[in-house]
């Protein structure tokens, strides 16, 4: 998206004359509070979050890192731009050294995904969150709840996401300035302030290319020069004013199955989890309402600060203000009373023979209660013993790999043929002298189902109020799998 | 100073706000550059209040800065032009931009602006501008400690903001700077708890994390009976039947002493509205209301936070790693919450390690005995998995899942030993510290298991696994007394090449054989204590000198050697395996001090349940009195439009924050149980309403054909038939019953609604089941003396059901009633009572024998309606009472003489005696001393005539006439016991 075709532009102005520059711009548009903030304050020994960014683990690049307290003077964060570390302060700075701890743990534990949330040093406290292959920490001092912090952190992240359609390492290096400034919007002193995309993306423009190249041609930011009112509005969540000249609702019903598989193929453990994700496209303030046909199938809801809990609660319709775009409407659980149909079965038979260096590999996916409908893009993967040197396997239909270093077997399937069923079948090289491993791997399933809801669910209508055009409307199914396991 | 000269300069250039031409090129002050003065002027020029100079003295500073001068001594002048100006901006964002621009700098200088403008915000029109205000005072405090006098009248004039914008931010700054001072939340307490739904999110969490302190010093524990209770179960189960008496008496008067636990209504105020935030999306508002209703919830209602917690299972996995230590936690305490939701917590190849030792924890917490094979089950799968660590753990859950459930001990042993022959070495050395916690319980019975492991010794490497086994055997050498000594020779052989701790246990084992066989072990034990003599180790040379002292006899050795064998041969207790979350929720769940097991920074402790709760009455407000009277027009309009009180709090952009409080307040007004007169008579009010809404009738059937019993049927309406507002819905659902509301009703059963209804006193309640017979489920009833819609024929009976246990009770119902001829019972559908503490129905239900059934237990019952109540009240005139009274004579009539006792020689008391004792309408009459009442039979509608005599003195005479003569006789019994009262 825009985003992506940016990065070929951006121009590898040094970030200290950006910032500068960016400043002065923001001081004539209106007093914008980030910039003089930014170069006054560099006092004070409390300190709030730090956040820091870091690379794939398993190539310890130098680490990209940030942090968050006081921002203090453009030329520290220019240095750490070269290291591809970011770091932005809130509250006072902090030493970059109390990131030795973190670097220290990441080191102790063997993936990344291991590496603890919360570390305590001894003057700080470290709570992270690993997305996109990047870290982000911030840097605490005092007690405060450990959630709290890391839901900041996610919703950062989803504020990047949104911003530059990616977030990574890259796409925050290009896009430096307009990072500080998102920061900056969305934590006050250690407390957060506007985490609403809506309101941000008013506050803050999503940089494009034709903005980008006038930008850098007069200098001037993404700041916006209008004044945030959404701040100030019930619905915080929607801006005023909003005009389209095709109005259009969109909702995606998403389910995924979690299940565990035994060995003998009866479910362990099934449960569906869905959300409704949407995309609005609507002129003005319109009041809508969505309806299911069975209501009763929800067992757990969350929802969208938009909806209208009371009104959930006695008619069990969703009733809300939509935000303007893309925004997740609600998740969902589905009652584990209900039996969950399991639209797939793996028929394996893996056999690591105490004899002969040669193992047995053979798996079948078929499908099972589909309702009628095509599985898609069925991918199998599967984390073989330490003791596999290597795999002769023919797949059926797909392509398989198997990474002899990670001991990871892939085989992308694709669509299931009721009629031929997709095998892969073949031996696997047992590293010689050892006895056989004790384990079996787990085979990992996805898969995808269009125009399904698996659960059942139906939406009934969707109705607008508020506004007198008619509004075109859609509504998507679709099932995939989740954390779908089957245990050999 | 902070400010040095490279910071005065960008000062400079960003003090130019007001001035964007100068701004924009700082180049343009080059023209200035030769007569730049002396800072003093400057700064006189900009404290004029001439606009022309402050430009002027602006462009001088800039074009210093330009050419490098330093103007930092200037700095609080300009901010005081540039910042002060913008603080009265006609527009709102721009004069909260402008304070949060201020309160940002962080240069002592400026504190006195900062705190005039942090005050003239907090007094703003714009609701923005003091949410902004709130932000600055935890950075002015920060800044400036000593402003925290001033800075706390700030916060308590915000505090008192009713705008949902405001208050998220001010309670974050109440928490910074004055967490110590709970007075300030009082009289904002009940507000703050209805605008929290509306609150932004990360509000939302600030507040309940302060509400949760707040109530732990104001209310008392909710399940403060509920121990008493358990206690008085368990002697009742346990003990002797003398102690039983003992103990009735001496808990009767503790029971007397301690009052019966009424819920605070503001208490049930902050748990019914934060509630539906467990439906937030933010997994940080999800666990404040879940650590709120762990640490202030009755126990029966926890519950429900178990299935917001699963869900937030499904997010990202360090969400799952904070949730999942917090369910750890609570799931020592309360189990029974998330058994349910076992199978979320089932482990995935997948998952990373910490989460999956995370979930292994609750699993093992959630062990009991009729899910435990089902455990053991997929604890065997995960024994398979490559993750060695995670396998690890598991050996070590199934320990602790064998020390705590007793029944699968054996087991759990069996299926330990067979890890033994693992081919993974840390899976045998993990098994073997376990089994030897286990064996310690029961050694006796598994010499086998012994000496398997006395085996092992060839083979396994891990030093723990060595010195466990070393360490069984030496203790339990008496059980192999063939083995050990070969494996002391063993040991010493290869004592040199040991790790430390195998070497002390080496040491341990030749002085326990020494004492035990030292006919086989004396030399062995002498060389290896020699060999640990001259050890690097100095604990192990330690440990051989005391060692030799202690065993060897010399002449040296004191008297402990008579007691070498006792010191160490003693009969050790079992390890227990407990959790490392055992406890921790000392700690405030959900906060970072909890998760790290340690105390936090600025961590502030949850205060334990006061004995006496503190006076309520400090969280009322008075409400002005016209407030009251369109908020009661507006309940009116919301009873007849519910759709319209379901939006509420979206309706309308100024609605939500100003509407709402006020209505709340009045809610929280009648729901305190010491409103102020004017909030009780609005809850008279509100109980009308409801009340009018239950329909009534009732009737009765008589049938002279059989027994001298009557027959009745009786039936009722359920408490699910009021169609009432929501709002009255909400209160009969959620607000506890108080006995005082209990005692309302009957009074207001003679409103103008019922037809016909004397003025009678206090309906009188029996007992059906006792709290004690009914295993904390009580069953009161009452005759309402009010129609029963469905059947005019039927009479009606109030039942009030009370749950005193924190269980919740499933279907409730009547089975099997036991009628005798002609009576019929309509009953009510199945009740639950799960999160209702104490509940009301006006149900019906009854007959003579009837069993009432839970969903666990059968109790009987029965009610025996005083024959009085088997009628209803009928409207005569004088003349007709005469005409009626004078067909049912001879055999109808029946008579009596009484004295009538002292305090029942008024009209009053006759009448109230009467009419308590029956069901019966007065009628009018002309003589003074007579008085006279009527009534039908509700099933077969027989009259049934009363007249009393007054006559000198105490005599008095009773005429009862009525064609039903049993009916009669009866009445005619209980009216004169009534009145001997």
């Amino acid at each position: 998206m825009s985003a992506r075709c940016r990065s070929g532009w951006a121009p590898a102005r040094p970030e200290s004359a950006g910032t500068a520059r960016a400043d002065r711009r923001a001081v004539r548009r209106r007093l914008q509070p980030l910039s003089l903030y930014k170069l006054l304050s560099h006092r004070g020994e409390k300190h709030l979050m730090a956040l820091r960014t870091k690379h794939d683990p398993s190539a310890p690049d130098p680490p990209v890192w940030k942090q968050m307290g006081h921002v203090p003077a453009a030329a520290s964060s220019t240095a750490t731009l070269n290291s591809s570390q970011q770091e932005k302060h809130w509250k006072s700075v902090v030493s970059r050294s109390v990131c030795d701890y973190f670097f220290e743990a990441q080191e102790r534990a063997s993936e990344a995904e291991n590496v603890p949330p919360v570390i305590s040093t001894p003057h700080h406290y470290l709570l992270s969150v690993y997305r996109h292959k990047i870290f982000f920490v911030a840097v605490i001092q005092t007690e405060v709840p450990p959630l709290f912090v890391i839901e900041f952190l996610h919703r950062v992240v989803d504020t990047f996401q949104d911003y530059f359609g990616v977030c990574s390492e890259v796409m925050i290096k290009d896009n430096v300035v307009v990072v500080y400034e998102v920061l900056e919007e969305m934590l006050d002193n250690g407390f957060p302030l506007a985490t609403e995309s809506n309101i941000l993306k008013e506050l803050i423009k999503p940089p494009t290319i034709l903005r980008t190249v006038v930008n850098t041609i007069t200098g001037s930011t993404n700041v916006g020069d209008q004044l945030p009112t959404g701040q100030l509005s019930v619905v915080p969540w929607r801006r005023t004013g909003v005009k389209y000249t095709n109005n259009e609702a969109y909702f995606d019903v998403i389910e995924e199955i979690d299940a565990i598989i035994d060995k003998s193929g009866s479910t362990i453990t099934a449960e569906i989890q869905g959300v409704i994700d949407a995309c609005v496209k609507l002129t003005g303030m319109p009041d809508l309402t969505l309806s299911f046909m069975n209501p009763r199938l929800l067992d757990d809801v969350s929802f969208h600060p938009c909806v209208r809990f009371k009104r959930w609660e006695s008619e069990r319709i969703l009733s809300f203000i939509p935000p303007d775009g893309n925004f997740r409407l609600l998740s969902y659980h589905v009652s584990a009373q209900n039996l969950v149909a399991i639209p797939v079965y793996v028929k394996h038979n893996i056999n690591f023979r105490d004899s002969s260096s040669l193992g047995r590999f053979e798996i079948t996916v078929g499908p099972k209660q589909t309702m009628g409908k095509t599985i898609e893009g069925v991918m199998v993967t599967s984390q073989m013993p330490k003791g596999v040197l290597n795999m002769s396997l023919t797949p059926s239909q797909g392509t398989h790999i198997f990474d002899p270093v990670t001991k990871l077997l892939t085989w992308d399937v694709g669509k299931i043929n009721p009629q031929k069923l997709p095998s892969l079948k073949g031996s696997m090289n047992l590293q010689a002298g050892t006895s056989k491993p004790d384990e079996n791997p787990t085979i990992n399933l996805q898969f995808k189902i269009q125009q399904l809801a698996i659960s059942g669910l139906k939406v009934n209508r969707l109705d607008m109020y508020g506004e007198k055009y008619k509004p075109f409307k859609g509504i998507k199914y679709m099932t995939k799998a989740g954390k779908f396991q089957v245990r050999t | 100073m902070a400010a040095s000269p490279a910071y005065g300069e960008e000062k400079g250039g960003s003090s130019s706000l007001g001035e964007p031409e100068y701004g924009h090129d700082p180049a343009s002050g080059g023209i200035f550059a030769s007569d730049y003065k002396r800072h003093d002027d400057l700064k006189e020029m900009l404290d004029s209040n001439k606009d022309s100079l402050k430009l002027e003295a602006m462009k001088r500073i800039v074009a210093m800065i330009a050419r490098g001068k330093n103007a930092s001594d200037l700095f609080p002048a300009v901010v005081k032009n540039v910042a002060c100006k913008n603080i009265e901006d006609p527009n709102q964002l721009i004069r909260a931009s402008a304070l949060r621009v201020l309160s940002s700098i962080r240069v002592p200088i400026i504190v006195p602006i900062m705190m005039l403008a942090i005050k003239e915000a907090a007094s703003d029109m714009s609701p923005y501008v003091r949410k902004t205000a709130a932000h600055a005072i935890p950075k002015l405090y920060s800044l400036d400690s000593d402003q925290k006098d001033q800075l706390i009248e700030v916060i308590e004039k915000l505090l008192a903001d009713k705008t949902t914008l405001v208050a998220g931010s001010v309670v974050m700054a109440f928490e910074e700077v004055c967490p110590e001072r709970i007075d300030l939340i009082h009289k904002n307490y009940r507000k703050l708890c209805n605008l929290l739904i509306d609150v932004e999110e990360w509000g939302q969490v600030v507040i309940i994390n302060m509400l949760t302190r707040y109530a732990r010093t104001q209310f008392l524990s909710p399940n403060q009976n509920e121990s008493l209770l358990e206690e008085s179960a368990e002697k009742a189960f346990y003990g002797s039947e003398e102690e039983d008496t003992k103990d009735a008496k001496a808990e009767a008067a503790s029971l007397a002493k301690r009052k019966p636990y009424v819920m605070d209504p503001d208490h049930r105020l902050l748990l019914r509205n934060t509630k539906p935030l467990l439906q937030s999306r933010n997994a940080a508002v999800v666990m404040a209301v879940a650590q709120l209703y762990f640490h202030l919830a009755p126990k029966a209602e926890v519950g429900v936070i178990a299935k917001a917690l699963v869900r937030l299972l499904r997010s990202h996995s360090e969400v799952q790693y904070v949730v999942l230590q917090n369910v750890a936690t609570m799931s020592i305490k309360r189990r029974g919450m998330f058994e349910p939701y076992l199978k979320s917590f089932y482990i995935r190849s997948t998952d990373p390690t910490q989460i999956k030792i995370l979930k292994l924890e609750v699993l093992t917490n959630l062990a009991n005995e009729t899910n435990i094979s089902t455990i053991l089950r997929e604890f065997q799968t995960y024994i398979r998995s490559m993750d060695k660590d995670f396998v690890a753990a598991t050996i070590q859950a199934i320990g602790r899942c064998a020390t705590n459930i007793g029944k699968v001990r054996d087991t759990c042993l069996n299926g330990l030993v067979q890890l033994l022959s693992n081919r993974d070495e840390l899976v045998v050395a993990e098994s073997v510290v376990v089994i030897k916690k286990l064996l310690q319980m029961q050694p006796a019975q598994h010499s086998e298991i012994i000496k398997h492991m006395a085996k092992l010794t060839d083979n396994i490497q891990v030093p723990m696994a060595r010195a466990s086994i070393l360490w069984l055997i030496g203790e339990y050498c008496e059980h192999v007394p063939k083995i050990a000594p070969d494996v002391l020779r063993k040991m010493a052989k290869s004592f040199t090449n040991e790790e430390d701790i195998v070497k002390l246990q080496v040491i341990n084992l030749a002085a326990k054989l020494y004492l035990t066989n030292s006919k086989q072990s004396k030399l062995l034990t002498q060389y290896v204590l020699n060999l640990a003599k001259y050890d690097q180790n100095y604990d192990i040379r330690d440990r051989a000198r005391f060692i030799r002292q202690l065993i060897v006899p010399t002449e040296k050795s004191g008297a402990l050697n008579k007691y070498a064998k006792k010191l160490f041969l003693a009969q050790k207790p079992a390890p227990i395996l407990e959790s490392s979350f055992k406890d921790r929720d000392h700690f405030q769940l959900g906060s970072l001090s909890h998760l790290l097991n340690a105390k936090a920074v600025g961590y502030q402790e949850l205060p334990d349940w006061p004995d006496e709760a503190p006076d309520p009455s400090v969280r009322n407000v008075e409400v002005p009195e016209w407030t009251k009277c369109t908020s009661r027009e507006k309940r009116k309009e919301k009873v007849e439009k519910p759709f319209y009180s379901d939006s509420e709090g979206e309706s309308g952009p100024t609605e939500s924050a100003d509407s709402e409080p006020e209505s709340d307040s009045e809610e929280s007004g009648s729901s305190s149980s010491s409103g102020t007169s004017s909030s009780s008579s609005e809850e008279e009010e509100e109980e009308e309403e409801e009340e009018e809404e239950e329909g009534s009738g009732e009737q009765s059937e008589d049938k002279e054909g059989e027994e001298e019993e009557e027959k009745r049927k009786k039936r009722k309406e359920k408490g699910g038939l009021r169609k009432v507002s929501p709002r009255s819905m909400v209160s009969s659902t959620f607000l506890p019953w108080s006995p005082r509301e209990w005692a309302w009703w009957p009074t207001l059963s003679c409103g103008p609604w019922q037809l016909l209804s004397p003025a009678f006193g206090a309906v009188r309640t029996y007992e059906l089941l006792h709290r004690m017979a009914g295993e904390g489920l009580s069953v009161e009833y009452c005759f309402s003396r009010r129609p029963f819609p469905g059947d005019p024929h039927m009479v009606a009976v109030q039942i009030q059901i009370s749950n005193n246990t924190d269980a919740e009770v499933k279907s409730l119902r009547v089975s099997e009633p036991k009628l005798l001829a002609g009576m019929r019972i309509q009953e009510f559908p199945e009740i639950g009572m799960g999160t209702v503490v104490e509940g009301r129905w006006d149900t019906v239900a009854a007959l003579c024998f009837q069993r009432a059934c839970t969903h666990t237990r059968h109790f009987y019952v029965s009610i025996q309606p005083p024959v009085g109540e088997l009628m209803a009240p009928v409207f005569m005139s004088e003349n007709e009472f005469r005409k009626e009274q004078g067909k049912l004579t001879g055999m109808s009539e029946i008579t009596e003489k009484l004295t009538l006792p002292e305090k029942c020689r008024s009209d009053h008391a006759i009448v109230q005696q009467v009419t308590s004792a029956a069901n019966v309408g007065r009628v009018p009459c002309g003589a003074d001393n007579e008085y006279r009442f009527a009534a039908k039979t509700v099933t077969s509608g027989s009259l049934v005539l009363i007249t009393l005599e007054w006559r000198e003195g105490a005599a008095a005479q009773l005429t009862v006439n009525s064609e039903k003569m049993v009916i009669g006789t009866m009445l005619v019994k209980d009216i004169i016991q009534a009145l001997a009262q």
